[in-house]
């Protein structure tokens, strides 16, 4: 009985590989480089041509600083130039040089409005030719992400949305229902307390919210380092990695 | 709706006759004056500045010219060889727009619409434009505006350099200039004057029937030429070596689609003719002559020379929406403004890695959107003040050698301006104990720092002993900022003592 089961769902599952335009196993795949992450992910790490989400924890400004570090460390492991949509700049790019990302592989737009933003977002996912595009966004419709996920599979390049809200409104379109592949969000933590007055190597909580052919769960990470690879710290890699065996494979 | 530029050249026949003379030239400090015949007189047709300010003026005899300055450097017009000079300066202003006309015997004129965003915006164009002329030491004003007549009369009447005057204000623009403004003959404007008119507005609040009827139609047609009420298109100048592919249709075109299709037909044609002559293209006109005598023009530019059938139809494609094609489309155009050697070249294959993926294409698409200024990468700039370590360089600009120190963190968001918080803190060395950022009160948990950032006297004298003292503060919540106090902590002279949030780290 258990073996039809099996069976069962092995058929559906090849039906809705063919269902998909590209199969979700031969996705090229950028995985984090930590076990306890990429093992929560089909594939063993970011699907490459698909649309993701950070979001900030909180409605605070500090919270969207670190979606945006976040994105920038996983823009950093590609390879090739990253194009980077704001309405408004105030990235300070010496940060993002910190995460990893060169300043001379990044190409800022600033369109001003958030019509023009999705129209670049997706004009870069569409190119080809780079490594991620990044856009922070406010809102996002079901139908715009699903014009850039289809973009950004056409063309096998990252997409990547930052949602950043200014006003309280605008963060319950969050909560809408959008096309992207998976959907975090990341909220500072204290630092780890230093045997000396200063501030430790930023800590992260990062929540996996929604994942497609996968499961939500949650890590405490420390932030990207200048290679851009996060790290599970040590008196809590332990109970990450325990958390794998309760897992199926989807 | 055109987009008029009116470049004025004040002492044109002086200036290009400098420039040719070369070397040669005579000192710019003193007075000259060119002389030309005049049926049987002989008089001044230019005089400089310096000449001008000696009260010299052009329609003197020039030998009371000649009595009243002693030490005058008298030298023969050419006004043939100024009219050919003024063509070839319209040839170069095609950098600017695709519809340039010389307008003699002082000047030039285009329509810049559609294409103002190559180069930042209409303000900064015309600054563009009145800067690189200046630097070839000619003269120039330049006004925009929505009409032929005003921006001629603003360029030559206005007291500014360079005038802007915005859409649908062309009326207001040019009704307080003087009636000289107007481009009527001497006779006529000599008259208008005899009868008490000034300014314009007096002759625009006029009937017209008693004008026409002492002065004929040309008072009325001038009026609403300056106003932007009757349309005067500029037959723009074809330099016979422009490379240059057109179609004229039958039954005139307007759908978008039907335009597109003919814009691929003719880019096809177009990139055949480049490649033919090993060039390569940097700015396209689409050009497109309508039905009721007026002419649109979409420009795009590329960052690289190209002559890729398919990317510069997505570019000019990309214009469409902007052409309003009115009554139809009777003749399109498609031609290379800007173009540049181009050549098939051997590339070395590398077994090490592959050749980093060419963006060029996306970065022209967008430029040729949004404008070139927006599109940008930050690069290094040496300063350790936060806000002037970074410049904003081309898209395709070449990377830079110098980079940010990493020793130090820096914030992910940097505030446009450093906001001022309130705080309790010891002087002089130590972080705030708490402080209040946008109504919110946080407890500082740990802190690290100062980082000293000492004030750079090079570039202002108040910065020669201003300091500022950075921490990066963590609160209860794990929230890291960026904030600084200006002043060392101990003497007033190098700062304020007053605290700041400048940015928030990740």
């Amino acid at each position: 009985m258990k073996g039809s089961a099996a069976e069962i769902l092995d058929d559906l599952r090849a039906q809705v590989g063919r269902l998909e335009s590209q199969p979700t196993r031969e996705r090229p795949t950028l995985p984090f480089g930590v076990r306890a992450i990429d093992d929560r992910l089909p594939g063993g790490g970011l699907a490459m041509g698909a649309l993701h989400e950070v979001a900030g924890g909180g409605n605070s400004a500090v919270d969207g600083a670190a979606a945006a570090l976040f994105a920038a460390g996983i823009a950093a492991r590609t390879a090739g130039q990253v194009l980077w949509c704001v309405t408004r700049q105030d990235l300070f790019a010496a940060a993002l040089a910190q995460a990893g990302l060169a300043a001379d592989r990044v190409i800022y737009v600033e369109t001003g409005d958030e019509k023009a933003l999705l129209a670049s977002f997706e004009e870069g996912a569409r190119h080809g030719g780079l490594g991620a595009v990044v856009a922070e966004v406010s809102r996002l419709s079901m139908t715009s992400s699903r014009r850039l996920h289809l973009a950004a599979e056409a063309s096998g390049t990252m997409a990547i949305a930052v949602r950043r809200w200014r006003r309280q409104t605008e963060a319950a379109d969050f909560g809408q229902p959008t096309a992207s592949v998976t959907r975090w969000r990341v909220s500072a933590l204290p630092s780890e307390a230093l045997p000396v007055p200063g501030v430790g190597r930023a800590r992260w909580l990062l929540e996996l919210i929604r994942c497609r052919a996968g499961e939500s769960a949650d890590f405490v990470v420390e932030a990207c380092n200048a290679e851009g690879r996060l790290h599970i710290p040590a008196d809590l890699a332990h109970r990450s990695h325990d958390a794998r065996d309760g897992r199926r494979r989807a | 709706m055109p987009r008029v530029v009116s470049i004025f050249l004040p002492t044109w026949p002086i200036d290009r006759m400098m420039r040719a003379m070369g070397a040669a030239a005579p000192d710019g400090t003193r007075p000259l004056v060119l002389v030309g015949q005049h049926g049987r007189r002989r008089i001044v047709t230019a005089a400089n500045i310096v000449a001008a300010e000696l009260g010299l003026r052009s329609g003197m005899p020039a030998t009371k010219a000649q009595a009243m300055v002693p030490d005058l450097i008298v030298q023969h017009a050419d006004p043939e060889a100024d009219a050919k000079a003024l063509d070839r300066l319209a040839v170069w202003a095609l950098r600017y727009s695709p519809v340039v006309a010389a307008d003699a015997p002082d000047g030039i004129v285009m329509d810049t619409a559609g294409a103002d965003h190559l180069h930042g915006g209409e303000v900064a164009m015309a600054a563009d434009v009145g800067r690189r002329l200046r630097q070839a030491g000619i003269s120039a004003k330049v006004a925009i505006s929505d009409a032929w007549g005003a921006s001629h009369a603003l360029a030559r009447f206005s007291a500014d350099e360079s005038v802007v005057s915005p859409r649908g204000a062309t009326r207001e623009g040019v009704e307080r200039l003087s009636i000289a403004a107007l481009r009527l003959p001497a006779d006529i404007v000599h008259d208008l004057r005899k009868l008490g008119f000034e300014r314009i507005w007096a002759l625009l609040e006029t009937p017209r029937a008693p004008l026409a009827l002492r002065f004929g139609p040309l008072v009325g047609r001038r009026l609403d030429q300056a106003v932007g009420q009757a349309s005067e298109p500029i037959d723009p100048i074809r330099p016979a070596e422009m490379i240059e592919v057109g179609r004229t249709f039958v039954e005139p075109i307007g759908a978008a689609e039907t335009i597109a299709r003919y814009i691929g037909k003719l880019v096809v044609t177009l990139c055949a003719e480049l490649e033919e002559r090993g060039l390569g293209a940097l700015r396209v006109d689409l050009v497109c002559h309508l039905v009721d005598n007026r002419i649109q023009v979409a420009r795009v530019g590329t960052a690289v020379p190209i002559r890729d059938a398919k990317r510069l139809t997505r570019l000019l494609c990309g214009k469409i929406e902007t052409i309003d094609p009115g009554f139809g489309i009777e003749v399109l155009r498609v031609a290379a403004t800007l173009v540049q050697p181009f050549a098939t070249v051997q590339t070395m294959s590398s077994l090490i890695d592959a050749a980093p993926a060419d963006v060029t294409g996306l970065v022209d698409i967008l430029a040729n959107r949004l404008g070139v200024s927006s599109l940008y990468r930050m690069a290094p700039a040496q300063s350790d003040v936060p806000e002037r370590s970074f410049v904003r360089v081309g898209a395709t600009a070449p990377n830079s050698e110098t980079v940010w120190p990493i020793e130090w963190p820096r914030p992910s968001r940097l505030l446009a301006s450093p906001e001022p918080i309130e705080t309790v803190a010891l002087l002089p060395d130590h972080p705030p104990v708490n402080f209040t950022w946008r109504g919110v009160r946080r407890r500082v948990k740990r802190a690290d720092g100062p980082e000293r950032v000492f004030g750079e006297w090079w570039k202002r004298d108040a910065e020669l002993v201003a300091v500022r003292d950075y921490f990066r503060v963590e609160d209860e919540a794990g929230e890291r900022f960026w904030i600084f106090r200006a002043g060392d902590g101990e003497d007033a002279a190098t700062g304020s003592h007053r605290w700041y949030l400048h940015g928030i780290f990740g």
